[in-house]
Protein backbone atom coordinates (compact mmCIF):
# COMPACT_ATOMS: atom_id res chain seq x y z
CA UNK A 1 0.00 0.00 0.00
CA UNK A 2 1.25 3.49 -0.82
CA UNK A 3 1.82 5.61 2.26
CA UNK A 4 0.22 9.02 2.81
CA UNK A 5 3.62 10.73 2.78
CA UNK A 6 4.38 9.30 -0.65
CA UNK A 7 1.03 10.43 -2.03
CA UNK A 8 1.58 13.92 -0.67
CA UNK A 9 5.09 14.00 -2.16
CA UNK A 10 3.74 13.20 -5.63
CA UNK A 11 0.99 15.80 -5.30
CA UNK A 12 3.46 18.42 -4.12
CA UNK A 13 5.77 17.71 -7.05
CA UNK A 14 2.93 18.35 -9.50
CA UNK A 15 1.13 21.21 -7.76
CA UNK A 16 4.03 23.18 -6.28
CA UNK A 17 7.24 22.10 -8.00
CA UNK A 18 6.15 22.29 -11.66
CA UNK A 19 6.59 18.61 -12.41
CA UNK A 20 5.06 17.85 -15.78
CA UNK A 21 5.35 15.71 -18.85
CA UNK A 22 6.78 18.16 -21.35
CA UNK A 23 5.63 16.34 -24.45
CA UNK A 24 4.06 13.30 -26.01
CA UNK A 25 5.53 13.29 -29.49
CA UNK A 26 4.09 11.04 -32.17
CA UNK A 27 6.69 10.03 -34.74
CA UNK A 28 5.17 9.43 -38.18
CA UNK A 29 7.04 7.92 -41.12
CA UNK A 30 6.24 9.79 -44.34
CA UNK A 31 8.47 7.86 -46.75
CA UNK A 32 5.41 6.38 -48.45
CA UNK A 33 4.10 9.89 -49.22
CA UNK A 34 6.96 10.60 -51.61
CA UNK A 35 5.95 11.79 -55.09
CA UNK A 36 7.80 13.64 -57.87
CA UNK A 37 4.90 16.10 -57.93
CA UNK A 38 5.11 18.46 -54.92
CA UNK A 39 1.36 19.03 -54.68
CA UNK A 40 0.57 15.31 -54.75
CA UNK A 41 3.24 14.71 -52.11
CA UNK A 42 1.75 17.50 -49.97
CA UNK A 43 -1.76 16.05 -50.24
CA UNK A 44 -0.55 12.60 -49.17
CA UNK A 45 1.40 14.07 -46.26
CA UNK A 46 -1.64 16.01 -45.06
CA UNK A 47 -3.93 12.98 -45.26
CA UNK A 48 -1.52 10.64 -43.51
CA UNK A 49 -0.85 12.97 -40.60
CA UNK A 50 -4.53 13.77 -40.11
CA UNK A 51 -5.30 10.05 -40.08
CA UNK A 52 -2.46 8.87 -37.82
CA UNK A 53 -2.62 11.75 -35.32
CA UNK A 54 -6.37 12.31 -35.14
CA UNK A 55 -6.67 10.97 -31.57
CA UNK A 56 -3.31 12.20 -30.24
CA UNK A 57 -4.42 15.41 -28.54
CA UNK A 58 -7.64 13.97 -27.11
CA UNK A 59 -5.77 10.94 -25.72
CA UNK A 60 -3.11 13.18 -24.21
CA UNK A 61 -5.79 15.24 -22.50
CA UNK A 62 -7.52 12.13 -21.17
CA UNK A 63 -4.29 10.85 -19.64
CA UNK A 64 -3.66 14.29 -18.19
CA UNK A 65 -7.04 14.28 -16.43
CA UNK A 66 -6.99 10.70 -15.23
CA UNK A 67 -3.46 10.66 -13.86
CA UNK A 68 -3.49 14.24 -12.66
CA UNK A 69 -0.22 15.08 -14.39
CA UNK A 70 0.00 18.01 -16.83
CA UNK A 71 1.12 17.08 -20.34
CA UNK A 72 2.25 20.45 -21.60
CA UNK A 73 2.67 19.72 -25.31
CA UNK A 74 1.41 17.22 -27.82
CA UNK A 75 3.63 17.15 -30.88
CA UNK A 76 4.38 15.33 -34.09
CA UNK A 77 7.71 14.48 -35.66
CA UNK A 78 7.92 13.35 -39.28
CA UNK A 79 10.47 11.94 -41.72
CA UNK A 80 12.91 14.66 -42.85
CA UNK A 81 11.11 16.39 -45.69
CA UNK A 82 14.18 16.41 -47.94
CA UNK A 83 13.86 12.60 -48.08
CA UNK A 84 10.27 12.58 -49.30
CA UNK A 85 10.10 15.60 -51.58
CA UNK A 86 12.42 15.84 -54.55
CA UNK A 87 10.62 18.90 -55.96
CA UNK A 88 9.90 22.33 -54.47
CA UNK A 89 9.27 21.48 -50.77
CA UNK A 90 7.17 24.57 -49.95
CA UNK A 91 3.77 22.97 -50.68
CA UNK A 92 4.74 20.14 -48.31
CA UNK A 93 5.70 22.69 -45.64
CA UNK A 94 2.31 24.34 -45.91
CA UNK A 95 0.56 20.95 -45.79
CA UNK A 96 2.50 20.02 -42.63
CA UNK A 97 1.54 23.26 -40.94
CA UNK A 98 -2.12 22.83 -41.91
CA UNK A 99 -2.15 19.21 -40.72
CA UNK A 100 -0.60 20.22 -37.38
CA UNK A 101 -3.29 22.82 -36.94
CA UNK A 102 -6.03 20.39 -37.96
CA UNK A 103 -5.06 17.73 -35.39
CA UNK A 104 -4.43 20.38 -32.73
CA UNK A 105 -0.78 19.72 -31.84
CA UNK A 106 1.51 22.42 -30.44
CA UNK A 107 4.39 21.83 -32.87
CA UNK A 108 5.37 19.62 -35.78
CA UNK A 109 9.04 18.89 -36.45
CA UNK A 110 10.74 17.41 -39.47
CA UNK A 111 11.22 20.18 -42.01
CA UNK A 112 14.69 18.77 -42.00
CA UNK A 113 17.71 17.74 -44.02
CA UNK A 114 20.45 15.30 -43.07
CA UNK A 115 23.58 16.55 -44.78
CA UNK A 116 26.42 15.60 -42.44
CA UNK A 117 28.44 14.26 -45.35
CA UNK A 118 27.01 16.15 -48.26
CA UNK A 119 23.87 17.61 -49.78
CA UNK A 120 21.43 16.13 -52.26
CA UNK A 121 19.56 18.42 -54.63
CA UNK A 122 16.52 17.99 -52.38
CA UNK A 123 18.58 19.03 -49.34
CA UNK A 124 19.69 22.18 -51.16
CA UNK A 125 16.13 23.05 -52.17
CA UNK A 126 14.90 22.52 -48.63
CA UNK A 127 17.66 24.66 -47.13
CA UNK A 128 16.98 27.51 -49.53
CA UNK A 129 13.28 27.46 -48.59
CA UNK A 130 13.76 27.55 -44.79
CA UNK A 131 13.64 31.36 -44.26
CA UNK A 132 10.44 31.74 -46.28
CA UNK A 133 8.80 28.63 -44.82
CA UNK A 134 9.52 29.52 -41.19
CA UNK A 135 8.23 33.03 -41.70
CA UNK A 136 4.97 31.79 -43.24
CA UNK A 137 4.17 28.78 -41.07
CA UNK A 138 3.28 28.75 -37.38
CA UNK A 139 3.71 25.25 -36.00
CA UNK A 140 6.41 23.83 -38.25
CA UNK A 141 9.94 23.32 -36.91
CA UNK A 142 13.08 22.80 -38.94
CA UNK A 143 16.40 21.11 -38.27
CA UNK A 144 19.53 20.42 -40.27
CA UNK A 145 22.21 17.89 -39.36
CA UNK A 146 25.59 19.19 -40.55
CA UNK A 147 28.02 16.85 -38.82
CA UNK A 148 28.45 13.44 -37.25
CA UNK A 149 31.20 11.55 -35.47
CA UNK A 150 31.22 9.01 -38.31
CA UNK A 151 31.44 11.50 -41.16
CA UNK A 152 33.05 14.65 -39.81
CA UNK A 153 31.76 18.18 -40.34
CA UNK A 154 30.22 19.32 -43.62
CA UNK A 155 31.63 22.84 -43.68
CA UNK A 156 29.68 23.76 -46.81
CA UNK A 157 26.47 23.10 -44.90
CA UNK A 158 27.85 24.99 -41.89
CA UNK A 159 28.53 28.00 -44.13
CA UNK A 160 25.08 27.86 -45.67
CA UNK A 161 23.34 27.56 -42.31
CA UNK A 162 24.96 30.78 -41.07
CA UNK A 163 23.37 32.57 -44.00
CA UNK A 164 20.03 30.83 -43.61
CA UNK A 165 19.79 31.73 -39.93
CA UNK A 166 20.47 35.39 -40.83
CA UNK A 167 17.82 35.36 -43.56
CA UNK A 168 15.28 33.66 -41.29
CA UNK A 169 15.85 36.30 -38.62
CA UNK A 170 15.38 39.08 -41.17
CA UNK A 171 12.17 37.55 -42.52
CA UNK A 172 10.73 37.30 -38.99
CA UNK A 173 12.27 40.53 -37.64
CA UNK A 174 8.81 41.82 -36.67
CA UNK A 175 8.53 38.96 -34.14
CA UNK A 176 12.06 39.37 -32.75
CA UNK A 177 13.39 36.68 -35.10
CA UNK A 178 10.90 34.02 -33.96
CA UNK A 179 11.63 31.94 -37.08
CA UNK A 180 15.09 31.16 -35.71
CA UNK A 181 13.54 29.75 -32.53
CA UNK A 182 12.02 27.08 -34.79
CA UNK A 183 15.33 26.23 -36.49
CA UNK A 184 18.14 24.14 -35.03
CA UNK A 185 21.48 23.02 -36.51
CA UNK A 186 22.69 19.65 -35.25
CA UNK A 187 25.76 17.50 -35.01
CA UNK A 188 24.94 13.83 -34.33
CA UNK A 189 21.17 14.42 -34.53
CA UNK A 190 19.11 11.61 -33.02
CA UNK A 191 16.20 9.90 -34.76
CA UNK A 192 13.75 9.66 -31.86
CA UNK A 193 14.07 13.04 -30.16
CA UNK A 194 10.67 14.23 -28.87
CA UNK A 195 11.84 17.82 -28.22
CA UNK A 196 11.51 20.81 -30.51
CA UNK A 197 12.76 22.40 -32.61
CA UNK A 198 14.92 19.37 -33.45
CA UNK A 199 12.41 16.51 -33.51
CA UNK A 200 12.17 14.42 -36.65
CA UNK A 201 11.29 10.80 -37.31
CA UNK A 202 14.46 9.08 -38.48
CA UNK A 203 14.61 6.50 -41.27
CA UNK A 204 15.38 3.74 -38.76
CA UNK A 205 12.11 4.41 -36.94
CA UNK A 206 8.95 2.30 -37.28
CA UNK A 207 5.81 3.45 -39.11
CA UNK A 208 4.71 5.34 -35.99
CA UNK A 209 6.07 5.61 -32.44
CA UNK A 210 5.23 7.36 -29.20
CA UNK A 211 8.16 9.21 -27.66
CA UNK A 212 7.82 11.02 -24.36
CA UNK A 213 9.90 13.81 -22.85
CA UNK A 214 9.65 14.52 -19.13
CA UNK A 215 10.49 17.66 -17.28
CA UNK A 216 11.01 18.64 -13.67
CA UNK A 217 13.94 20.88 -12.81
CA UNK A 218 11.82 22.38 -10.01
CA UNK A 219 11.48 18.97 -8.37
CA UNK A 220 15.25 18.42 -8.45
CA UNK A 221 15.89 21.90 -7.04
CA UNK A 222 13.49 21.31 -4.12
CA UNK A 223 15.02 17.88 -3.43
CA UNK A 224 18.47 19.50 -3.24
CA UNK A 225 17.23 22.08 -0.74
CA UNK A 226 16.99 19.23 1.77
CA UNK A 227 20.71 18.35 1.42
CA UNK A 228 22.27 21.82 1.68
CA UNK A 229 25.98 21.83 2.63
CA UNK A 230 26.25 18.07 2.05
CA UNK A 231 29.08 16.65 -0.11
CA UNK A 232 28.59 15.93 -3.82
CA UNK A 233 28.13 12.19 -3.25
CA UNK A 234 24.86 13.02 -1.49
CA UNK A 235 23.88 15.56 -4.16
CA UNK A 236 24.36 12.97 -6.92
CA UNK A 237 22.36 10.37 -5.00
CA UNK A 238 19.51 12.81 -4.36
CA UNK A 239 19.32 13.78 -8.05
CA UNK A 240 19.34 10.11 -9.07
CA UNK A 241 16.44 9.27 -6.78
CA UNK A 242 14.44 12.24 -8.01
CA UNK A 243 15.19 11.51 -11.67
CA UNK A 244 14.02 7.93 -11.14
CA UNK A 245 10.65 9.08 -9.82
CA UNK A 246 10.16 11.63 -12.59
CA UNK A 247 11.07 9.16 -15.31
CA UNK A 248 8.78 6.46 -13.94
CA UNK A 249 5.86 8.78 -14.53
CA UNK A 250 7.16 9.46 -18.05
CA UNK A 251 7.27 5.72 -18.67
CA UNK A 252 3.73 5.31 -17.31
CA UNK A 253 2.38 8.06 -19.56
CA UNK A 254 4.25 6.67 -22.57
CA UNK A 255 2.89 3.17 -21.98
CA UNK A 256 -0.64 4.43 -21.46
CA UNK A 257 -0.54 6.62 -24.59
CA UNK A 258 0.91 3.76 -26.59
CA UNK A 259 -1.86 1.38 -25.48
CA UNK A 260 -4.70 3.83 -26.02
CA UNK A 261 -3.50 4.93 -29.45
CA UNK A 262 -2.40 1.43 -30.44
CA UNK A 263 0.96 2.83 -31.53
CA UNK A 264 4.26 1.26 -30.39
CA UNK A 265 6.13 2.89 -27.53
CA UNK A 266 9.45 4.30 -28.71
CA UNK A 267 11.46 5.93 -25.95
CA UNK A 268 11.37 8.09 -22.87
CA UNK A 269 13.76 11.02 -23.09
CA UNK A 270 15.43 11.47 -19.68
CA UNK A 271 15.35 15.19 -19.69
CA UNK A 272 15.25 18.19 -17.43
CA UNK A 273 13.53 20.80 -19.56
CA UNK A 274 13.05 24.24 -18.00
CA UNK A 275 10.40 26.88 -18.68
CA UNK A 276 10.64 30.63 -18.04
CA UNK A 277 8.43 30.17 -14.94
CA UNK A 278 10.06 30.66 -11.55
CA UNK A 279 10.63 27.29 -9.88
CA UNK A 280 11.16 25.51 -13.22
CA UNK A 281 14.79 26.35 -13.88
CA UNK A 282 17.85 24.18 -14.54
CA UNK A 283 20.11 27.15 -13.70
CA UNK A 284 18.59 27.29 -10.22
CA UNK A 285 19.61 23.68 -9.61
CA UNK A 286 23.18 24.84 -10.24
CA UNK A 287 22.79 27.77 -7.86
CA UNK A 288 21.30 25.44 -5.25
CA UNK A 289 24.61 23.55 -5.42
CA UNK A 290 26.37 26.67 -4.19
CA UNK A 291 27.02 28.89 -7.21
CA UNK A 292 25.93 32.52 -7.05
CA UNK A 293 24.66 32.36 -10.62
CA UNK A 294 24.91 30.05 -13.60
CA UNK A 295 28.23 30.92 -15.22
CA UNK A 296 30.22 31.20 -11.99
CA UNK A 297 33.43 29.13 -11.90
CA UNK A 298 32.33 25.55 -11.18
CA UNK A 299 29.25 25.76 -13.40
CA UNK A 300 30.49 23.19 -15.91
CA UNK A 301 31.32 20.71 -13.14
CA UNK A 302 27.93 21.24 -11.50
CA UNK A 303 26.16 20.67 -14.82
CA UNK A 304 28.23 17.57 -15.56
CA UNK A 305 27.19 16.06 -12.23
CA UNK A 306 23.55 16.96 -12.79
CA UNK A 307 23.47 15.57 -16.32
CA UNK A 308 25.11 12.30 -15.32
CA UNK A 309 22.94 11.77 -12.25
CA UNK A 310 19.74 12.42 -14.24
CA UNK A 311 20.73 9.65 -16.67
CA UNK A 312 21.78 7.20 -13.97
CA UNK A 313 18.55 7.72 -12.04
CA UNK A 314 16.34 7.69 -15.11
CA UNK A 315 17.77 4.74 -16.97
CA UNK A 316 16.42 2.21 -14.45
CA UNK A 317 12.96 3.77 -14.63
CA UNK A 318 12.24 3.15 -18.30
CA UNK A 319 12.66 0.09 -20.51
CA UNK A 320 13.71 2.20 -23.52
CA UNK A 321 15.64 5.39 -23.06
CA UNK A 322 16.54 7.58 -26.00
CA UNK A 323 16.20 11.00 -27.55
CA UNK A 324 18.55 13.62 -26.22
CA UNK A 325 18.41 12.54 -22.55
CA UNK A 326 20.04 15.03 -20.22
CA UNK A 327 19.66 18.54 -18.87
CA UNK A 328 18.73 21.31 -21.29
CA UNK A 329 20.25 24.76 -20.97
CA UNK A 330 18.23 27.04 -23.24
CA UNK A 331 18.84 30.65 -22.24
CA UNK A 332 15.49 32.30 -23.04
CA UNK A 333 13.46 29.39 -21.63
CA UNK A 334 15.02 29.39 -18.17
CA UNK A 335 14.58 32.22 -15.67
CA UNK A 336 17.92 31.46 -13.97
CA UNK A 337 19.77 31.53 -17.30
CA UNK A 338 18.02 34.76 -18.31
CA UNK A 339 19.06 36.43 -15.05
CA UNK A 340 22.63 35.15 -15.36
CA UNK A 341 22.93 36.33 -18.96
CA UNK A 342 21.45 39.74 -18.11
CA UNK A 343 23.88 40.12 -15.21
CA UNK A 344 26.84 39.27 -17.45
CA UNK A 345 27.59 36.12 -15.43
CA UNK A 346 26.93 33.89 -18.39
CA UNK A 347 28.65 34.32 -21.75
CA UNK A 348 28.39 32.40 -24.99
CA UNK A 349 31.89 31.02 -24.35
CA UNK A 350 30.85 29.65 -20.95
CA UNK A 351 27.69 28.20 -22.47
CA UNK A 352 29.88 26.51 -25.08
CA UNK A 353 31.86 24.83 -22.30
CA UNK A 354 28.63 23.77 -20.63
CA UNK A 355 27.42 22.12 -23.85
CA UNK A 356 30.34 19.68 -23.60
CA UNK A 357 28.70 18.05 -20.59
CA UNK A 358 24.95 18.39 -21.08
CA UNK A 359 22.37 17.09 -23.46
CA UNK A 360 22.40 19.50 -26.37
CA UNK A 361 24.04 22.77 -27.19
CA UNK A 362 23.85 26.51 -27.55
CA UNK A 363 20.12 26.88 -27.27
CA UNK A 364 17.76 29.86 -27.54
CA UNK A 365 20.49 32.48 -27.42
CA UNK A 366 19.74 35.93 -28.79
CA UNK A 367 22.75 37.53 -30.50
CA UNK A 368 23.20 41.05 -31.94
CA UNK A 369 21.42 41.61 -35.26
CA UNK A 370 24.63 42.72 -36.97
CA UNK A 371 26.41 39.42 -36.23
CA UNK A 372 27.78 38.22 -39.58
CA UNK A 373 26.66 34.99 -41.22
CA UNK A 374 30.28 33.82 -41.00
CA UNK A 375 30.32 34.40 -37.24
CA UNK A 376 27.15 32.31 -36.86
CA UNK A 377 28.74 29.60 -39.01
CA UNK A 378 31.81 29.75 -36.78
CA UNK A 379 29.64 29.20 -33.71
CA UNK A 380 27.99 26.24 -35.47
CA UNK A 381 31.39 24.79 -36.44
CA UNK A 382 32.65 25.04 -32.86
CA UNK A 383 29.57 23.27 -31.49
CA UNK A 384 29.74 20.63 -34.20
CA UNK A 385 33.41 19.99 -33.33
CA UNK A 386 32.45 19.43 -29.68
CA UNK A 387 29.75 16.98 -30.72
CA UNK A 388 31.83 15.12 -33.29
CA UNK A 389 34.91 14.72 -31.11
CA UNK A 390 32.99 13.81 -27.96
CA UNK A 391 30.57 11.49 -29.71
CA UNK A 392 27.51 13.36 -28.49
CA UNK A 393 24.67 15.41 -29.90
CA UNK A 394 25.27 19.14 -30.01
CA UNK A 395 23.15 21.85 -31.55
CA UNK A 396 22.94 25.55 -32.22
CA UNK A 397 19.72 27.55 -31.98
CA UNK A 398 20.71 31.21 -32.01
CA UNK A 399 18.43 34.12 -32.80
CA UNK A 400 20.00 37.18 -34.45
CA UNK A 401 17.92 40.07 -33.07
CA UNK A 402 17.54 42.36 -36.06
CA UNK A 403 18.19 46.01 -35.16
CA UNK A 404 19.21 45.14 -31.61
CA UNK A 405 22.54 45.10 -29.85
CA UNK A 406 24.05 43.33 -26.85
CA UNK A 407 22.07 44.11 -23.69
CA UNK A 408 18.74 44.71 -25.50
CA UNK A 409 15.93 42.26 -24.95
CA UNK A 410 13.94 39.96 -27.24
CA UNK A 411 10.58 38.43 -26.40
CA UNK A 412 9.15 35.24 -27.93
CA UNK A 413 6.33 34.50 -25.51
CA UNK A 414 5.04 31.25 -24.04
CA UNK A 415 7.47 28.41 -23.44
CA UNK A 416 10.04 30.12 -25.68
CA UNK A 417 10.38 32.95 -23.15
CA UNK A 418 12.50 36.09 -23.46
CA UNK A 419 16.22 36.78 -23.47
CA UNK A 420 18.84 39.47 -23.24
CA UNK A 421 20.90 39.83 -26.43
CA UNK A 422 24.35 38.35 -25.67
CA UNK A 423 27.56 39.70 -27.19
CA UNK A 424 29.44 37.64 -29.80
CA UNK A 425 33.24 37.74 -30.11
CA UNK A 426 33.83 40.44 -32.77
CA UNK A 427 36.98 38.92 -34.33
CA UNK A 428 36.52 38.09 -38.02
CA UNK A 429 36.49 34.50 -39.34
CA UNK A 430 35.30 35.02 -42.93
CA UNK A 431 38.35 33.41 -44.54
CA UNK A 432 37.93 30.36 -42.31
CA UNK A 433 34.28 29.86 -43.22
CA UNK A 434 34.85 30.60 -46.92
CA UNK A 435 37.04 27.50 -47.29
CA UNK A 436 34.16 25.00 -47.31
CA UNK A 437 34.73 21.28 -47.81
CA UNK A 438 34.65 18.71 -45.04
CA UNK A 439 36.49 18.45 -41.77
CA UNK A 440 37.41 14.75 -41.65
CA UNK A 441 35.89 12.42 -39.08
CA UNK A 442 38.01 11.96 -35.96
CA UNK A 443 40.13 8.85 -35.51
CA UNK A 444 37.72 7.33 -33.02
CA UNK A 445 35.04 7.19 -35.72
CA UNK A 446 36.90 4.09 -36.94
CA UNK A 447 35.46 1.70 -34.40
CA UNK A 448 34.92 -1.43 -36.46
CA UNK B 1 -9.16 -3.26 -10.98
CA UNK B 2 -8.97 0.46 -11.79
CA UNK B 3 -7.91 2.13 -8.57
CA UNK B 4 -8.06 5.86 -8.03
CA UNK B 5 -7.06 8.16 -5.23
CA UNK B 6 -9.57 10.75 -4.10
CA UNK B 7 -8.09 13.51 -1.97
CA UNK B 8 -10.42 15.82 -0.08
CA UNK B 9 -9.16 18.98 1.62
CA UNK B 10 -10.78 22.08 3.12
CA UNK B 11 -12.04 23.67 6.34
CA UNK B 12 -13.31 21.01 8.73
CA UNK B 13 -17.08 20.70 9.10
CA UNK B 14 -19.63 18.02 9.94
CA UNK B 15 -20.56 15.38 7.39
CA UNK B 16 -17.69 15.56 4.90
CA UNK B 17 -16.93 11.85 4.90
CA UNK B 18 -20.63 11.04 4.81
CA UNK B 19 -21.34 13.21 1.79
CA UNK B 20 -18.35 11.95 -0.22
CA UNK B 21 -19.05 8.33 0.71
CA UNK B 22 -22.73 8.66 -0.14
CA UNK B 23 -21.96 10.09 -3.57
CA UNK B 24 -19.48 7.28 -4.24
CA UNK B 25 -22.00 4.71 -3.11
CA UNK B 26 -24.61 6.15 -5.50
CA UNK B 27 -22.14 5.53 -8.33
CA UNK B 28 -21.40 2.00 -7.07
CA UNK B 29 -17.77 2.93 -6.32
CA UNK B 30 -16.24 0.76 -3.61
CA UNK B 31 -13.97 2.40 -1.02
CA UNK B 32 -10.82 0.32 -0.42
CA UNK B 33 -8.97 2.47 2.08
CA UNK B 34 -9.38 5.76 3.95
CA UNK B 35 -6.91 7.91 5.85
CA UNK B 36 -8.15 11.10 7.43
CA UNK B 37 -6.73 13.74 9.73
CA UNK B 38 -7.23 17.35 10.81
CA UNK B 39 -4.19 19.59 10.23
CA UNK B 40 -4.52 23.10 11.77
CA UNK B 41 -8.28 23.01 11.36
CA UNK B 42 -7.96 21.68 7.82
CA UNK B 43 -9.68 18.47 6.99
CA UNK B 44 -7.44 16.19 4.90
CA UNK B 45 -8.69 12.85 3.63
CA UNK B 46 -7.38 10.36 1.15
CA UNK B 47 -9.51 7.57 -0.19
CA UNK B 48 -8.44 4.73 -2.41
CA UNK B 49 -11.42 3.57 -4.45
CA UNK B 50 -12.20 0.95 -7.08
CA UNK B 51 -13.80 2.54 -10.15
CA UNK B 52 -14.68 -0.70 -11.95
CA UNK B 53 -18.15 -1.05 -10.40
CA UNK B 54 -19.21 2.39 -11.56
CA UNK B 55 -19.80 1.80 -15.25
CA UNK B 56 -19.02 5.49 -15.81
CA UNK B 57 -16.12 7.22 -17.50
CA UNK B 58 -13.42 8.94 -15.41
CA UNK B 59 -14.61 12.39 -16.45
CA UNK B 60 -18.23 11.59 -15.65
CA UNK B 61 -17.33 10.38 -12.14
CA UNK B 62 -15.26 13.50 -11.58
CA UNK B 63 -18.16 15.69 -12.69
CA UNK B 64 -20.63 13.92 -10.41
CA UNK B 65 -18.42 14.82 -7.44
CA UNK B 66 -18.95 18.50 -8.28
CA UNK B 67 -22.11 18.97 -6.14
CA UNK B 68 -20.20 17.57 -3.14
CA UNK B 69 -17.37 20.02 -3.79
CA UNK B 70 -19.82 22.89 -3.84
CA UNK B 71 -22.03 21.79 -0.92
CA UNK B 72 -19.14 21.09 1.45
CA UNK B 73 -16.82 23.80 0.05
CA UNK B 74 -14.04 21.22 -0.35
CA UNK B 75 -11.24 20.70 -2.87
CA UNK B 76 -11.62 17.21 -4.26
CA UNK B 77 -9.05 15.72 -6.64
CA UNK B 78 -9.30 12.32 -8.21
CA UNK B 79 -6.42 10.66 -10.02
CA UNK B 80 -5.49 7.15 -11.07
CA UNK B 81 -3.52 5.24 -8.43
CA UNK B 82 -1.01 4.04 -11.04
CA UNK B 83 0.93 7.32 -10.89
CA UNK B 84 1.76 6.78 -7.20
CA UNK B 85 2.64 3.13 -7.73
CA UNK B 86 4.91 4.05 -10.65
CA UNK B 87 6.71 6.73 -8.70
CA UNK B 88 7.17 4.99 -5.36
CA UNK B 89 7.29 1.23 -6.05
CA UNK B 90 9.75 -0.73 -8.16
Amino acid sequence: MIETGEILQTMRMIQEENFDIRTITLGINLLDCSDPDADKCAARVYDKICKKAKDLVRTGEEIETEFGIPIVNKRISVTPVSLICQADPRPVARALDRAAKEVGVNFLGGYSALMHKGATLADERLLASIPEVLSETKLLCSSVNVASTRTGINMNAVREMGEIIKKTAEKTAGQDGLGCAKLVVFANAVEDNPFMAGAFCGVGEPECAINVGVSGPGVVKVALESVRNQPFDIIAETIKRTAFKITRVGQLVAREASQRLNIPFGIVDLSLAPTPARGDSVAHILTEMGLEMAGAPGTTAALALLNDAVKKGGVMASNHVGGLSGAFIPVSEDIGMIEAAAAGALTIEKLEAMTCVCSVGLDMIAIPGDTSAAAISGIIADEAAIGVVNNKTTAVRVIPAVGKKAGDRVEFGGLLGYAPVMPVNPMKNDAFIARGGRIPAPLHSLRN
Amino acid sequence: MTKALISVTGLDTTGIIASVATKLSEMNINILDITQTILDGYFTMMMVVDLDGANLGFDEINQRLQPVREAMNMTIHMQRMDIFDAMHRI
